[in-house]
């Protein structure tokens, strides 16, 4: 049960972060709604480092086990530094886009409708 | 055996469901709440949450990383942009595909619930390993920085030094991008 609460609480904070992805009007919104499903990843992806090894190792059992216990939060340190960069670059676009249209709202921005 | 450590005292069960509750409760907040401005103050608690989970995780690097890029830089840029648009009064409105969205959320939620629940893990604590094993383990559980770095500088140092070079191509685009033109 140790690991699935975990597990749970990551697939909430990824659910809520879809809802917001998909619903919502203000671009700023939809960022800030993507950093949650980042972060439901995150804790998923921690707490399977913590509590499981591979699969593989069961197979090949004469390899440490040690080299692979971590590879979640590796991972984790990784989606970290993209999605700081992400933000960057999203955050950047909006402001552009703004300047240009007056407005952040994605469903002005439709030049591409016409 | 592997499960000592932070396994199940008293103190770690109340504070695992605050932290987790609280996490929740304030991510529904910044999808329900109307003002943008405090939507984001509420994104900030949901980050602080889930660094309070990475602890109670055991893995104290990334609560610090959580810290400080989550709560010190992204939330500092994401109110940044909000107070620079200035439309928090048209705010964080859905449109008129909420309904339906929402079903869609809810039922990929209840799936991966299912899958979680009903999938038999692969859990360390009922493997056996020889006894060599076994003390690194626990001494990598407890203490997880040091095989951290040496994984990030053996076998992973192509991937580092690939981010350093997007972080790098993330600067100076969002520069490009958002700079006047004369």
């Amino acid at each position: 049960m140790t690991l699935e609460r975990f597990l749970i609480i990551g697939a909430i904070l990824f659910s809520i972060g879809l809802y917001g992805v998909l619903s919502k009007k203000h671009s700023i919104a939809v960022l800030m709604s993507l950093e949650l499903m980042f972060n439901g990843i995150n804790v998923t992806a921690v707490a399977l480092s913590r509590y499981t090894v591979p699969y593989l190792l069961t197979t090949h059992s004469g390899e440490k086990v040690v080299q692979y216990l971590l590879t979640g939060q590796i991972f984790t340190i990784f989606i970290i530094t993209v999605a700081a960069a992400e933000v960057a670059l999203g955050l950047a676009i909006i402001i552009a886009i703004y300047r240009t249209h007056q407005s952040v709202l994605l469903t002005d921005s439709n030049q591409l409708k016409n | 055996m592997i499960s000592q450590g932070i396994a199940s005292s008293l103190t770690v069960e109340i504070s695992f469901w605050v932290i987790s509750i609280s996490t929740i409760l304030s991510a529904i907040a910044v999808v329900q709440i109307k003002d943008l401005f405090r939507a984001s103050l509420f994104l900030i608690l949901t980050f602080l949450g889930v660094a309070g989970l990475f602890i109670l995780l055991g893995a104290e690097f990334l609560a610090g990383i959580q810290l400080m890029i989550y709560v010190g830089a992204i939330s500092v840029l994401i109110i940044f942009a909000i107070l620079m648009t200035r439309e928090i009064e048209i705010s964080n409105q859905s449109h008129y595909m909420r309904i339906l969205v929402s079903m869609v959320a809810l039922g990929f939620m209840l799936l991966a619930i299912s899958l979680i629940t009903s999938t038999d893990w692969n859990l360390i604590d009922s493997r056996s390993f020889p006894q060599n094993q076994t003390d690194e383990i626990i001494a990598t559980v407890q203490n997880s920085i040091p095989t951290l770095s040496k994984m990030l500088l053996t076998e992973y140092v192509l991937a580092f030094e690939m981010v350093g070079v997007l972080l790098l191509a993330a600067v100076l685009g969002a520069l490009a991008l958002v700079r006047e033109k004369k």
